[in-house]
């Protein structure tokens, strides 16, 4: 175990930047989940951190050490990829070994560990089977038995459940997390998924475009996303995002929409009179009522029913929202609505850097 | 449709096809077979028929006792063997390094390697020769080896990277990070993995070398340094050609290349990636 820390550091294929200066500390232990859409060099700077690319700029730290250089073999690192990548040509038990075999553990010692792996997992009666004759599920656990047989300082997964249908991926997802809580190995883990992100993590890395957006706790992104990226990345179903102009008129502070409707903001929002910009409501924060006690008017357009409650599209006048609903009312598609978007739920942007707007208690 | 629901005439047509397009391809097999069973006195007497009325195995027992034809088979099993292996060696290590790294020149690399398959070889027959002659290399099996080598390495390479570029990278990475080096990586992992490229490559060289006659004719005029092709020729003399003992020493000529296929034949049918990552 072992904590990690990446200083400063960045990525370019020729001229080509892919990462640009990420800070990032790991603590001993901490599950970190690193979540973006394709592309965003998560995964490039997963693999920069197990030794399988370069890095361009700054400084990789793993227990202190400075691992710029060093082979991923000298890393003591372990990782479970997409693929999977287990060996086709060995049984499942030379795939879990193939790593202490390297080190020259002796075969009794080698034996227990890969059996007491092989248990923790479900794994005992596959151990003389090849990869071919196993399911999505059990390569997926034979890839984690590789990595927990030996002790390694960190383990790395690169997208390890995308491979997965759903029922299998929400079963590993809790196997991963049980596994974590029992070997408390620091973990950082890559996915696009953010409901993995939302689950597993005690610290998410949202990343967009080479570039670290937000760090911070599972709810802390969902509560208080620092920028638009992360507000929409974050949640599902995603947050709804209106347009509009924010004015302040002595004591009450509001945002105009494009149809001249306004809503009422918390006065702690610090921005410009007339400063142009986005508001986000999460789904569930959308106070939708039947009965016309709403600030705002609207028609249902689609009712996506989801068992643990409602996907209600709504229609305005000048935009569309999503309103997710818990209550088993029965909703038809046509009903005129009201709903309100209570103040201090607002996430306001600027329009422009679609960076949150800072909002602070105003000072006397 | 599945094959099943197919009809019958569709299934007659369909071996029918295919036992009319086996027959004209192995008909020449057939026929040097029965030449070589053929005694010579029947030989032109008994018009064309498919089977002589009395066969016998008097050229084989002529070709393996009387000739120095067990030399030239010799001879010819350690140029091919020994460029066999030595170009699959060769092709695995360069074959990997074309698909898995990038580095200065690889272009030029790959454009001069496909530029020595352009040329025809009978070009480069008096350059070799010249180059050879004062370093002893003529009249030598290990100058055959050299020339052989050269020339199957590049096709060699390509068929190589292609294997590696089927198996995928994630299998070198999970290895590296286990605690492997790049080179035990490939060793352990990709290179049993690559066994079916391998056992076609072998196989591709080892006959090209085998039937090679262009250079082994020019390069050796000593009859204890001659190839079986070589060997061939000196059936047919200024007056007479003699088929039978000719096409005997053909047959046995297949031989060892059929038994080398036969070894190997099973890397070559084997999907062996099967179960590596996600099927």
């Amino acid at each position: 175990m072992a904590s990690i820390d990446i200083q400063g550091v960045g990525k370019s294929y020729g001229a080509v930047p892919v990462l640009h200066e990420v800070d990032l500390s790991i603590q001993d232990g901490e599950f970190v989940v690193l979540v973006g859409p394709s592309g965003c060099g998560k995964s490039t700077l997963l693999r920069m951190i197990a030794g399988l690319e370069g890095i361009t700029r700054g400084d990789i730290r793993i227990a202190g050490r400075v691992v710029n250089e060093l082979a991923p073999k000298d890393r003591d690192i372990a990782m479970v990829f997409q693929s999977y990548a287990l060996y086709p040509h060995m049984t499942v038990r030379d795939n879990m070994s193939y790593s202490l075999k390297l080190r020259g553990t002796p075969s009794e010692r080698m034996a227990q560990v890969v059996n007491a792996a092989a248990a923790k997992l479900g794994l005992e009666s596959f151990l003389d089977r090849k990869p071919r004759t196993l399911s999505g599920g059990q390569r997926q656990r034979v890839a984690m038995g590789r990595s927990i047989v030996r002790k390694p300082k960190a383990f790395l997964f690169d997208e390890p459940l995308s491979n997965l249908d759903a029922r299998l991926r929400e079963q590993m997802r809790v196997e991963i997390k049980k596994l974590h809580r029992e070997l408390g190995t620091t973990s950082i883990y890559v996915t696009h998924d953010q409901v993995e992100a939302m689950t597993l993590a005690d610290r998410i890395v949202a990343m967009n475009a080479g570039a670290v957006q937000q760090v911070g706790t599972p709810l802390d992104l969902y509560e208080r996303p620092t920028n638009l990226f992360v507000a929409s990345f974050i949640g599902s179903p995603a947050i709804n995002v209106l347009d509009g102009t924010l004015h302040g008129d002595g004591e009450r502070r509001f945002v105009a929409l494009g149809s001249g409707e306004t809503m009422p903001v918390s006065d702690r929002i610090q921005g410009r009179d007339g400063q142009a910009v986005r508001v986000g409501v999460r789904p569930e924060d959308v106070q939708v009522s039947t009965r016309g006690e709403g600030d705002h008017t609207g028609q249902i357009e689609l009712v996506e029913p989801m068992g643990l409650g409602t996907i209600l599209h709504i229609r305005t006048v000048s935009s569309a929202l999503k309103a997710f609903v818990l209550e088993r009312a029965h909703y038809q598609i046509g009903t005129d609505v009201a709903f309100s978007l209570p103040a201090p739920k607002l996430h306001i942007f600027d329009a422009q850097t679609g960076q949150r707007l800072p909002d602070q208690a105003v000072s006397p | 449709m599945t094959s099943s629901a197919r009809s019958t005439p569709y299934w007659i047509l369909h071996y029918g096809l295919l036992a009319l397009y086996v027959a004209f391809a192995l008909f020449p097999l057939y026929w040097l077979l029965k030449v070589s069973v053929t005694p010579n006195n029947l030989l032109y007497s008994e018009g064309i028929r498919l089977w002589p009325s009395r066969s016998s195995l008097a050229h084989y027992t002529f070709v393996l006792a009387h000739s120095d034809f067990p030399l030239f088979f010799k001879n010819s099993l350690i140029v091919s063997g020994s460029t066999a292996a030595t170009v699959t060696l060769i092709a695995a290590l360069s074959g990997y390094a074309m698909s898995r790294f990038d580095f200065r020149g690889k272009m030029w690399l790959v454009g001069l390697m496909l530029i020595t398959q352009m040329f025809p070889l009978v070009m480069l027959v008096a350059p070799i020769f010249k180059l050879f002659s004062p370093l002893g290399l003529t009249n030598s099996l290990t100058g055959l080896v050299i020339v052989y080598t050269a020339f199957n390495v590049p096709f060699a390479t390509f068929l190589m990277q292609s294997f590696f570029d089927g198996i995928p990278k994630d299998l070198e990475e999970a290895a590296m990070i286990d605690g492997a080096s790049r080179f035990r990586a490939f060793r352990q992992i990709i290179l049993p993995l690559t066994l079916p490229g391998i056992a076609a490559t072998l196989g591709f060289v080892f006959t090209a070398a085998w039937s090679e006659l262009l250079f082994a004719l020019m390069l050796v005029s000593k009859a204890d340094a001659s190839t079986f092709p070589v060997g061939l020729l000196s059936f047919v003399s200024k007056f007479s050609v003699d088929f039978g003992q000719m096409m005997a020493a053909g047959i046995l000529a297949l031989i060892p290349a059929c038994l080398f296929f036969l070894l190997i034949q099973r890397y070559l049918v084997r999907g062996l990636t099967a179960g590596a990552v996600k099927g």
